[in-house]
């Protein structure tokens, strides 16, 4: 015991530094590099507005995740259920007071930045479930009432997000929770009957569904439809990334987007430039990148000690695969077009906090990963 | 309490493990398909999608091919191209597109009307074609839009390439016109449509059209690089098209424009033949109109104008003129009674004028001079166009016989096929004909003015010159040509139309007569220098039935209304040594051949020959070349 207190006390600022996944910070440079000079691509082969403000986020909110890195894990422990409150706060301040962008209010102005509350709440749902679910006995995990209590947690921000209405990050976001419970020992069998319930009430779901969304659904099942129309985002992304080749147009020289065939190039769609410009080599580089940082975050997670930060590893890695797999299945025009980023790559400053934000929590898991939580 | 909760947490961390375990292999799995559908995408349908993209990115463009030229004999340009400016502007890539719609109008000092027709058509155009807002611009007008360029985001100032026609309204009726292609062109003429871009011209009328498949050319085409709103990023390449064959006609451009003098402020028509090569050398149906103004569209006024002439300059009368030949058919009606072997040369006739007119079954027919030619025989009333003669002539021959003669020598079918769509066959009646379209039986008295050119019988002009040509060149078919290396090779092609040359020769020698000697109906307007002497036939024929109050007035030309005043004819060949040209002319409504008509002759006559020198030493002097 005493040894271990001592072990503990020597747990300082350089032993924290040597601690440190220098493989997951090096992949997490390579990416931030690869998505830079893809952004430079989509600005069309200039450094412009959405390079510089690219290369700014990531500068900052790496360093942030490094920094993060250093706060002891027992601290965003105990902040589990405020972040979580103070993120619903703001989706409701979101509801009321948020910037109206294309048809969704989603943005809320925080004077010097606008801010998506709806992509942090895809991290500190996780946060928060992991917390709840610590505590919990195993026996106690399948009960009607943490069941209900976990369900809840779910479902508020998911109805928020929502209305806004952004259906893509609300079923991240539902996503993001169901991993955890699933981690946490959640009985198989619920999984399976809601799975066979949705798949049962899906006609009902689509009834309910706002006509453009249900338009993209139709567009899904048959993009052919209307080319022009609601079927074109899907159809060009797929002609970008069939053109691209085994070894890519090189870079600077993906004609797609290059001459604006693409929509939303910089955001959700920048892995079909990438593809484009880098080929099936390029694709398969990057999804090994993304493989060995999920892997390592997993790692990281069966190294720890605490229940909590394993917890909260697999689950951030989970919910990252899902992310990645989500966005690319939409680009290749396996999944409808959901509005859903592709972690670090695109362009957009939430969706990089969050994620940053989770990196440092799992870079702190590692730098502690002795500390056992109470 | 301590071992329940090891064991507690335990539990809860192989729960964890066990489920990370089955989630990574789910993950790997889908990993998997992931690479797999982009293998599918990107190596196995490749080629597809890289199609699909460059479908996206490469733009062709159309350019109006160059038209084909027309020469006359000598390679003179007669129709031409020169360099028209024009103001083009697709919508599509025009920001503000009232704003610059109305900059242009001040610019070029657009009408109202005008601005709402440009208007119009841009409303009906699709946002990425061409709207041409000025299509011939003068250059002072064409400068000042280029000095304006710079407000003017997305106007495009052009040089094409359009029809000009040099001699104006000399060649009309030959050549036609171009102009825009509208719908019909495009429906029935693939051609046309293969090749159709905005403001394309085509041929509407004349050779024009009928050559058009030469002419059109092939367009020249550049492929651009365009984005997703179509606008041009680079160009990729560009494909020069081959301008249009450039066809040279028979015509000689001075004699054309001689028929169009002469025929000045008169509704008629000219034809003049080679009586050898069948070369049309002029050929001019008056009045004419400028062709020019077509090329860019009429305006409406100028085109009311020439449609509610009464001299219907839109008629080429040359070809779909029906006329009834008046006594210009009587060469042909004293050929077929000798050939039929009716009648000799010196079969006589006594005319006995006005006041004894030759009566058949109650109808009276009339010579058309008051005093009667007394006896006269075939020479005699081939030079003073004595009609009781020829009444009696094919009273004898029947108008079964003399319609096979007139067939043979042309008349009653298309003489250039079907080189000219506006071409009238005419007509040449007999018995059967009258029979089938009409449905009655034939009556002699239609015979016996058949035999003076009147009744059913119908000609056009350039039949007429044909018909001239053949008996000129001693009676041998030919074809008539208007382009030359117009290498149409009839089998038939101067075979003999008689049985015996020696009629062919009483005829040429009775319209010898008819100009060159006392009494002819053409004396006046004889050459007496050998060199030029040509022989010839008068026609004067009726528009309206004589009645006998008209015979008693006897009313000068100028006194009756224009409506029912006779048509003038004249047709002739020369010179008479040795015949080399023929000719034909028609003043409607002008009187009597003889004063009108043959006049014409002489003047033309005189150039012809005069010509003729150039025109064969132009030939040799080709073939010395080569």
């Amino acid at each position: 015991m005493y040894q271990y207190r001592r072990f503990n006390n020597k747990n300082g600022f350089f032993q924290k530094f040597g601690n440190l996944d220098y493989i997951l910070l090096s992949c997490l440079l390579i990416l931030g590099f690869i998505s830079l000079a893809t952004m430079y691509s989509t600005d069309g082969g200039e450094v412009l507005f959405h390079t510089r403000s690219h290369f700014i986020k990531f500068v900052v909110f790496f360093s942030m995740m490094l920094v993060i890195s250093f706060i002891n894990i027992k601290f965003w422990f105990s902040l589990g259920y405020l972040s979580y409150a103070v993120i619903l706060g703001m989706l409701i301040w979101t509801i009321n007071f948020g910037i109206t962008a294309s048809g969704s209010k989603r943005w809320i102005d925080l004077y010097f930045l606008n801010i998506q509350p709806s992509e942090l709440m895809k991290i500190f749902i996780i946060l928060c479930l992991a917390k709840y679910f610590h505590r919990m006995k195993a026996q106690h995990v399948n009960s009607f009432y943490s069941l209900c209590f976990s369900l809840i947690i779910i479902f508020v921000p998911m109805s928020l997000v929502i209305i806004q209405p952004d259906l893509g990050t609300s079923l991240l976001i539902a996503i993001s929770g169901i991993v955890v419970l699933w981690f946490a020992g959640l009985n198989h069998k619920y999984f399976f009957y809601s799975c066979l319930l949705s798949i049962i009430s899906l006609p009902i779901i689509i009834s309910f569904l706002k006509p453009y969304q249900k338009l993209r659904v139709l567009t899904f099942l048959n993009p052919d439809r209307d080319p022009l129309g609601a079927g074109y985002q899907i159809i060009q992304s797929k002609i970008a990334v069939g053109s691209g080749g085994f070894t890519g147009k090189g870079f600077l020289k993906g004609t797609q987007s290059y001459l604006e065939f693409l929509p939303e190039k910089h955001t959700d769609f920048i892995f079909t430039l990438f593809s484009e410009e880098f080929g099936f080599i390029g694709s398969v580089l990057l999804l090994l990148i993304y493989s060995i940082i999920i892997y390592r975050v997993i790692r990281i997670g069966a190294l720890s000690r605490s229940y909590f930060a394993k917890l909260f590893c697999y689950s951030f890695g989970t919910s990252i695969f899902i992310y990645v797999v989500i966005n690319m299945s939409m680009v290749l025009g396996l999944l409808p077009i959901v509005g859903s980023p592709l972690p670090i790559m695109s362009y957009g400053g939430s969706s990089m906090l969050a994620t940053m934000i989770g990196f440092g929590i799992v870079m702190s898991a590692k730098t502690h990963s002795q500390q056992s939580i109470a | 309490m301590i071992n329940i909760n090891i064991s507690d947490s335990a539990i809860k961390l192989n729960s964890l493990n066990r489920r990370m375990f089955i989630l990574a292999t789910a993950k790997i799995i889908i990993l998997g398909g992931i690479v797999s559908r982009l293998f599918f995408l990107q190596v196995k349908e490749n080629k597809k999608y890289l199609t699909l993209s460059d479908k996206n990115r490469i733009r062709e463009w159309k350019l109006p091919p160059i038209r084909g030229e027309f020469q006359d004999y000598f390679g003179n340009t007669i129709a031409g191209n020169f360099e028209a400016y024009q103001l083009h502007i697709i919508p599509e890539e025009v920001e503000d597109f009232r704003y610059v719609i109305y900059r242009v109008k001040e610019l070029l000092e657009l009408s109202d009307k005008q601005f709402k027709k440009i208007v119009k058509k841009k409303n009906e155009i699709k946002p990425w074609e061409t709207l041409i807002v000025a299509d011939n611009l003068s250059w002072e007008k064409f400068s000042k839009i280029n000095n304006h360029l710079y407000d003017l985001n997305g106007v495009k100032p052009v040089i094409s390439i359009s029809r000009d026609y040099p001699y104006k309204e000399n060649f009309t009726h030959v050549l036609g016109y171009v102009s825009q292609a509208n719908e019909n062109d495009l429906l029935t003429n693939e051609n046309i449509k293969e090749k159709f871009v905005p403001g394309l011209k085509v041929g509407k009328t004349g050779l024009e059209k009928s050559f058009e498949q030469k002419l059109i050319g092939s367009n020249s085409v550049e492929r651009y690089e365009v984005n997703a709103y179509g606008r041009r990023i680079s160009q990729l390449a560009f494909q020069k098209g081959d301008k249009g064959e450039t066809i040279k006609l028979t015509i000689d451009t001075k004699i054309q424009e001689l028929t169009n003098e002469l025929l000045k402020e008169k509704a008629g028509s000219i034809c003049v033949m080679d009586i050898y090569t069948g070369a049309i050398i002029a050929m001019h149906s008056s009045p004419s109109f400028d062709p020019n103004s077509f090329v860019f569209g009429i305006s409406q006024d100028e085109w009311q104008l020439i449609r509610n002439n009464p001299m219907k300059p839109l008629v080429n009368k040359s070809l779909s003129g029906n006329y009834s030949p008046g006594s210009t058919i009587k060469p042909i009606v004293a050929l077929s009674a000798l050939e039929n072997e009716i009648i000799k040369p010196d079969f006589t006739v006594q005319c006995k004028g006005h006041k004894n007119p030759l009566e058949l079954y109650g109808q009276t027919y009339h010579c058309w001079k008051k005093e009667g030619h007394g006896f006269v025989n075939l020479r005699e009333a081939m030079k003073q166009s004595c009609d009781t003669y020829f009444y009696e002539v094919a009273r004898r021959l029947g108008v079964d016989r003399l319609s096979v003669t007139a067939k043979k020598f042309g008349l009653g079918q298309k003489v250039f096929k079907d080189v000219f769509d506006n071409e009238k066959n005419g007509l040449v009646p007999n018995t059967e004909w009258k029979k089938n379209a009409l449905g009655r039986n034939w009556v002699l008295g239609e015979t016996i003015i058949t035999g003076i050119g009147q009744g059913f019988i119908q000609t056009t002009p350039i039949q007429l010159c044909l018909m001239t040509a053949q008996i000129a060149n001693g009676g041998y078919k030919i074809y008539p040509k208007i382009v030359v290396n117009d290498d149409n090779q009839y089998a038939d092609k101067f075979t003999p139309l008689y049985k015996k040359s020696r009629n062919i020769k009483i005829v040429q020698d009775a319209m010898f007569s008819s100009t060159n000697e006392v009494r002819g109906t053409s004396y006046r307007s004889r050459l007496d220098d050998p060199k030029y002497r040509f022989a010839g036939k008068t026609g004067t024929s009726q528009v309206k039935k004589i009645t006998e109050l008209d015979r008693e007035l006897d009313l000068k030309t100028f006194q009756i209304p224009y409506e029912e005043r006779d048509h003038a004819l004249y047709v002739a060949f020369g010179p008479y040594k040795s015949p080399r040209y023929a000719l034909s002319i028609i003043i409607e409504h002008g009187g009597s051949g003889g004063t009108v008509a043959a006049p014409l002759a002489k003047k033309l006559f005189k150039m012809i020959i005069d010509r003729h020198e150039i025109r064969k030493n132009y030939d040799n002097k080709k073939y010395l070349d080569i």
